[in-house]
């Protein structure tokens, strides 16, 4: 019980921290989307931090490394600390300055603007918000996940909040924080909340490793000591394709909508500065112990039925009560960051690319935008919230996110990259990339659901020498060459797409050719 | 920025990205640093400290200046004046 107080505490906290926020907004859609473009540096970090800090963050890496064990913080967390900053830095910023100078408000605003073309930034929208709502349902999910295990305390089916509710009770408080406060209620939530789940893994780990009878040595050296589990302490199962290719998964992070509306939001460019360099040491911080917690949790709990609520179980079996309710928060923590900034996108894209676009402020005014805005909320989070439900014992948490929405997102980062450096790109490249990575995600999923795991598609020879080109891997994820993942070929394809659509079709005119590359500048900036 | 800092700071950078696929370490569990954390694992946290040091060389070094002084446009200015 006292779990389930400390966390519906910190729940009451959200909600009043969105209604002060209510308080202090203007109605006008710069303010509500974007907070005036008027976040400092610290809040910058923390909340462009809890903006990609999702239930597959702490959940997912658990679960995942307690079935996979810990190559999973390499495969996911040391790559994204590279690529993640790296693109926040070269492509997050000249987004912010483009945002700044021009008063674009999302990327499909500046896409329309950059090729001088409606359709293609309505397709690229279309694409966008089929790719998030996913990544939203598995925050749903996990804030679902999260309060049905902590208050479980005798351990069985019955959880004090069920799943449903627990799904509900996260749906609605976002709901209520972004629907009142617009991007000011969520970076001021993402304060408390970063700064809850940052603590969280030391806390855990310096917890658990007090209660646990031996030491973590013990159980990390019987695991390697085992050929049964080893594979847990190594990355023998891990195939290194497999492993190469999702260094390119975080590609995906700087094209997530949520994550340029955030650049857009920064007050000054200086804002960057301190993200890019922390971001990598965050990571750590989270990643390190829950890969490391999920293996140990092999290791003390041996099987168990959800691996992806490992964290919680070892928490209830470790911590005391009180401590496992504050550290369930800080989990809850991390769901509600980035779910509040999904919502939020997905709010702005329709209002300011549709709603706006297609003369819904002319009509109505701005102060019904805004009012549009938020019943948009209200109605895509009923619309998640069922379908986490339906979702709920069908798949992971981890693969849902991967197979439908970090895959397709990672494979536009060439269409972004187009936009901001290469004058020569046009709107036809644009299209023939992004209808490319439409096909590739439909085709991909007809493939998984047609094919057994192990089927192979497409082979070149017999024996031991032939090339299996198109197969599915034993987790039935579509595979290539021998095991590279369906990123590599949707990010280059895409590229190639965007490069040969351009060499071949008209660039825009020479007006927008000296608005966004002013002449001997690379940036539209540097102006 | 000069060509021969952009060759430089590209070569890190590749570097970087190039060491994170250490084939050296996959099918070793030891030696287990600080007495628990399997070596494959402890590579990939130092690696995440690698990844901020580089970041922050990137920012001493190739930081995009000119960014700092944008200025909204006469047009994007009216219309957030508009909203208000």
């Amino acid at each position: 019980m006292i779990p389930v107080i400390v966390i519906l505490v910190y729940l009451a906290i959200i909600a009043f921290i969105g209604s002060a926020a209510f308080r202090k907004g203007k109605s006008n859609t710069e303010d509500f989307f974007l907070a005036n473009r008027a976040v400092g540096s610290t809040v910058f970090f923390l909340s462009i931090f809890a903006t990609n800090m999702t239930a597959f963050a702490i959940l997912g890496s658990s679960g995942q490394a307690y079935r996979q064990g810990i190559g999973i913080y390499g495969l996911m967390a040391s790559s994204s600390g590279l690529v993640i900053p790296l693109t926040i830095f070269l492509i997050g910023t000249r987004l912010w300055a483009v945002g700044k100078k021009f008063g674009h408000q999302t990327q499909v605003a500046f896409f329309r603007d950059r090729w001088e073309c409606d359709t293609i930034g309505t397709i690229i929208f279309a694409l966008s918000a089929l790719m998030l709502v996913p990544y939203m349902i598995i925050s749903i999910m996990g804030g679902g996940t999260v309060l049905a295990h902590i208050s479980d305390v005798q351990g069985t089916s019955a959880p004090l909040i069920p799943y449903w509710l627990g799904c509900a009770v996260v749906a609605v408080v976002v709901t209520l924080g972004v629907f009142l406060g617009g991007m000011r209620g969520t970076v001021w939530v993402n304060i408390l909340q970063t700064t809850l789940f940052l603590c969280f893994g030391a806390i855990a780990v310096i917890v658990i490793s007090q209660h646990l009878p031996g030491g973590f040595s013990e159980y990390i050296s019987k695991l390697a000591a085992d050929p049964k589990t080893s594979f847990l302490v190594t990355r023998e199962k891990m195939p290194e394709r497999f492993f190469w290719s999702y260094t390119l998964i975080p590609l995906s992070s700087i094209m997530f909508p949520h994550m340029a509306i955030m650049c857009f939001s920064a007050r000054k460019v200086t804002a960057f500065k301190r993200t890019v360099v922390i971001y990598p040491i965050a990571i750590l911080l989270i990643w390190l112990p829950c890969v490391f917690l999920g293996v140990l949790g092999f290791a003390t709990l041996g099987k168990v039925a959800d691996p992806d609520g490992i964290l919680l179980l070892m928490l209830e079996k470790y911590a005391p009560v009180w401590l496992a309710g504050i550290l369930g928060a800080g989990i809850i923590s991390a769901v509600m960051g980035s779910d509040a900034h999904q919502v939020l996108a997905l709010s702005t894209m329709f209002t300011k690319d549709i709603y706006q676009h297609y003369g819904g402020r002319e009509r109505f005014g701005e102060r019904a935008a805004v009012h549009f805005a938020r019943a948009f909320i209200v109605g895509v989070t009923v619309i998640a919230y069922i379908i986490a439900l339906e979702l709920k014992d069908k798949q992971g948490i981890f693969e849902i996110a991967v197979r439908y929405a970090f895959s397709g997102f990672a494979a536009m980062a060439p269409v972004m990259v187009a936009a901001l450096f290469w004058q020569r790109s046009t709107k036809w490249g644009a299209l023939a990339a992004t209808l490319f990575v439409a096909a590739c995600l439909i085709w991909f999923a007809v493939l998984q659901n047609t094919h057994k795991p192990g089927d192979i598609i497409w082979q070149l020879g017999q024996g031991k020498e032939a090339i299996k080109v198109l197969f599915l891997n034993p987790r039935g994820d579509v595979s290539f060459w021998n095991g590279f993942m369906t990123v590599v070929p949707m990010v280059f394809g895409s590229a190639l797409c965007m490069i040969v659509g351009s060499l071949f079709t008209r660039p825009p005119g020479p007006a927008t050719i000296e608005k966004y590359f002013p002449a001997n500048k690379l940036s539209a900036a540097n102006a | 920025m000069k060509p021969t800092r952009t060759i430089a700071l590209t070569l890190l950078v590749l570097a970087v990205y190039v060491l994170h696929q250490d084939f050296w370490n996959w099918t070793k569990a030891e030696p287990l640093v600080f007495g628990f954390l399997p070596v494959g694992l402890a590579y990939h946290a130092g690696y995440s400290v690698l990844a901020a040091v580089t970041m922050a060389v990137l920012v001493k070094f190739a930081w995009p200046k000119h960014l700092e002084d944008v200025k909204p446009e006469a047009g994007a200015r009216k219309e957030s004046e508009e909203e208000a």
